[in-house]
C-alpha cells in the first residue's frame, strides 16, 4: 500500500452514468490482486472532504483502470477530470478475492455474478482466472441492454456469458440472481467443484448469499460501505460476522459467505 | 523546539489525535513514524467494547460525523498485543482512555502506570454514547465531575496527564480549570461536537446512532476560539485539536496558545500529513519563531 500522486492517462463515458478512468500507477498495477480497491482523493478536500473506494477493475503493465458510476458529488468530480491531470490514489487495499483454491490447477468452475457496477472487480478476476486456466462462467445483470458492461471485455477473453436485464432487452427477462439460480439448479451434480465470486448491490448479495448457503456452495461476495480512511485506522466501516468485528476496509472487502450473519434480514441459517 | 508536558517531552509540536491513528502500526507503511512528536492511541476502555452501529461515518461540508463508539479490545489486549509495538517506535505513547465510571477510569490508570507510557491522555469528552434512548451528560460537561474525575486518577498515577475537554459546552475555560485544580498537567482540545445529519430521501438519520461528533476543517475556527480562551486563562499547557489540515493551521493553533497540536482527521485523507506538517512549523519557527515567542498579538488589531 503506498499513497501516489498519479497521472490520469484517459477518462471516459461509457454509457450512461458509467465512466472508465485510466490512470498511470506502474506500482498499484503490479501489486493489486483481484477484489482489492483504492481510496482516490477526488475533490479539494473541502466539500468533497473524504477519499472515495474504487476496486479496481484492471491493470496492465503500468497502469490500472477504475469502473466508477457517477452517483454523488465525488464522482462528478472525478468524471470531469482530464487526461494529463495528477490525483492521489492510495492503494491497492484490502485482502482481495482468495484464489488459493485454485493452487493445484482447474480445480474447479468459478461463477461470478456482478450486478450493476457491481461488475467492475470481476473483469480483473476473471482475467487473472483465465492467466491459471480457468475458463470463468460470468453472470451480469443491469436494468436494461445499454446498461450492461463490459460484455465485450469478457468475450474477448472466453468467459461463458449470460445476461439479465430487468425489461428483456438482452438476456434472460428478469434478476440476475433468478439467472443464476435457474443454472446452479441444471448443474445440481457438479455442485463441490464450484465457486462462486459475487459483486453488486445489497439486495442482488443477500439473495446469492441465501442461494450458496443453501446450496452450501463455496462463496465469496465483495462488500461496500461507507468509509473515512480505507486503511483500518477510523473503524468507520465495521461489521458483524460470526468471527467477532471486522472491517470491510481491512479484513475485507473480500467475505467468504460462511461468516456473513445477514445484509438484510433475516439472518442466514448457517 | 523540545516541549514539555507534564514529564513529557516531545521533539516537535506535532501529535496525532486519538481515534485517528489506530495503533500507530496501521500507518507504519504510510509514514515514518519516529518524525512525530507524540503518539495517542484509540481511545482504551477496560473491558472490550464492539461500538456503535452501522453506518457509522458520514461526510459534511468541510468535515465528517462519526459515531464509532469506542470499539476496542480492552486494557489487557492492548498492554499485550499493541504497546509492544508503540514502545518500539521510539517516540513519547501517550495513551488515551475512557470509562462508564471513575472507578473503571482510576483502575486502567493504576495499570497503566506499571507500563512504560508517557502520559494518559483523559477522554472525557467522547459524544458518542447511545443517544436513541439515553440522554446523558459526559463528565467533560460538568465541572465538579470532571474535578472529581481527574483527581482519582490522578492519586492512582504518577503518569503525565492530559485531559481532554469537550466543545459541547457553555464554558469551556471552566472545565479546563475544574481539571487544573484537580491536578491534570495539561488540556486538549476539542474533542468532537455533537452533530447529526439526515438522509432526506429516506427520512432516516444518516448514522446508526442518530448523533455523531463533527470534525474537520469546519470546525477550526470554533477549536482556536477555545484554545484561546483556556490558554489566557490556566497555566498549564494546552493541545490544540480540530480540523488542522496544514502547518498553516497548526500554527494558528499554536499563535491562539498551544503549546502542542493533535492532528486528527486529515490523517484519514492524506496518511503522511503529519510530515508536512511537522516540515511547516519547523520553517517557520525557525523564520517567524519571535511570533510564537511573542505570542498572539492582539494590541494592534
Amino acid at each position: 500500500m503506498k499513497d501516489i500522486d498519479v497521472k490520469i492517462l484517459s477518462n471516459k463515458n461509457i454509457t450512461h452514468t458509467y465512466y472508465k478512468i485510466v490512470f498511470e500507477a506502474p506500482y498499484i498495477a503490479k501489486f493489486s490482486r483481484p477484489g482489492q480497491f483504492v481510496m482516490v482523493r477526488c475533490g479539494n478536500g473541502q466539500e468533497i472532504f473524504l477519499r472515495r473506494p474504487f476496486s479496481i477493475h484492471r491493470v496492465a503493465l503500468e497502469s490500472f483502470e477504475i469502473l466508477y458510476e457517477v452517483i454523488g458529488k465525488g464522482t462528478a468530480i472525478l468524471s470531469k477530470k482530464k487526461r494529463g491531470e495528477h490525483l492521489q490514489v492510495l492503494g491497492p487495499l484490502g485482502n482481495g478475492f482468495d484464489l488459493s483454491y485454485f493452487k493445484k490447477g482447474p480445480v474447479a468452475d468459478a461463477f461470478l455474478v456482478g450486478g450493476g457496477i457491481g461488475v467492475a472487480p470481476l473483469l480483473f478476476l476473471a482475467e487473472r482466472l483465465v492467466r491459471i486456466g480457468i475458463k470463468p462462467v460470468v453472470f451480469i445483470g443491469a436494468r436494461e441492454k445499454d446498461l450492461i458492461l463490459c460484455e465485450k471485455d469478457f468475450r474477448r477473453i472466453g468467459a461463458e456469458l449470460h445476461i439479465a436485464t430487468d425489461d428483456g432487452s438482452i438476456g434472460y427477462k428478469g434478476s440476475i440472481t433468478d439467472l443464476f439460480k435457474g443454472y446452479i439448479r441444471e448443474l445440481k451434480n457438479k455442485k463441490e467443484g464450484c465457486l462462486v465470486y459475487a459483486c453488486g448491490p445489497e439486495v442482488m448479495l443477500d439473495k446469492i448469499i441465501r442461494i450458496c448457503k443453501n446450496k452450501r456452495i463455496y462463496c465469496q461476495v465483495s462488500l461496500e460501505t461507507l468509509m473515512a480512511c480505507g486503511f483500518g485506522a477510523c473503524l468507520g466501516c465495521a461489521i458483524e460476522t460470526l468471527h467477532g468485528t471486522k472491517l470491510v476496509c481491512k479484513d475485507g472487502p473480500i467475505f467468504n459467505i460462511e461468516e456473513l450473519i445477514s445484509l438484510k434480514s433475516p439472518d442466514y441459517e448457517n | 523546539m523540545r516541549i514539555k508536558i507534564g514529564k513529557m517531552y516531545i521533539k516537535n509540536p506535532i501529535m496525532v489525535a486519538s481515534g485517528t491513528f489506530g495503533y500507530a502500526k496501521e500507518f507504519e507503511r504510510l509514514m515514518d513514524l519516529k518524525e512525530l512528536g507524540a503518539v495517542v492511541t484509540k481511545t482504551i476502555t477496560l473491558t472490550p467494547k464492539k461500538g456503535n452501529p452501522m453506518p457509522r461515518i458520514c461526510e459534511t461540508p468541510s468535515g465528517m460525523l462519526n459515531s464509532i463508539g469506542l470499539q476496542n479490545e480492552g486494557l489487557n489486549n492492548f498492554i499485550e498485543e499493541k504497546l509492544p509495538y508503540l514502545k518500539k517506535i521510539g517516540v513519547p505513547v501517550v495513551v488515551s482512555i475512557s470509562g462508564d465510571s471513575v472507578e473503571e477510569f482510576f483502575k486502567i490508570a493504576s495499570r497503566l502506570d506499571r507500563e512504560d507510557i508517557d502520559a494518559i491522555e483523559l477522554n472525557i469528552s467522547c459524544p458518542n454514547l447511545n443517544r436513541k434512548t439515553k440522554r446523558e451528560r459526559l463528565i467533560a460537561q460538568d465541572k465538579d465531575a470532571t474535578y472529581e474525575l481527574v483527581r482519582a486518577v490522578r492519586a492512582h498515577t504518577d503518569k503525565t496527564l492530559i485531559t481532554k475537554l469537550s466543545p459541547n459546552v457553555t464554558d469551556i475555560v471552566e472545565i479546563a480549570e475544574a481539571s487544573t485544580r484537580a491536578g491534570t498537567d495539561a488540556v486538549s482540545l476539542v474533542n468532537t461536537f455533537l452533530g447529526m445529519a439526515i438522509d432526506i430521501k429516506t427520512g432516516r438519520p444518516k448514522l446508526g446512532n442518530v448523533t455523531g461528533g463533527l470534525s474537520g476543517p469546519c470546525i477550526k475556527p470554533i477549536a482556536i476560539r477555545m484554545v484561546w480562551e483556556v490558554a489566557k486563562n490556566i497555566d498549564k499547557p494546552v493541545i490544540g485539536i480540530g480540523g488542522i489540515m496544514s502547518s498553516e493551521d497548526a500554527i494558528e493553533f499554536l499563535l491562539a496558545g498551544a503549546k502542542a497540536v493533535q492532528v486528527g482527521t486529515a490523517n484519514f485523507i492524506k496518511p503522511d500529513i503529519c510530515r508536512e506538517i511537522i516540515k511547516g512549523v519547523k520553517d517557520y519557527i525557525k523564520n517567524k519563531g519571535h511570533l510564537l515567542k511573542k505570542g498572539l498579538n492582539i494590541a494592534s488589531t
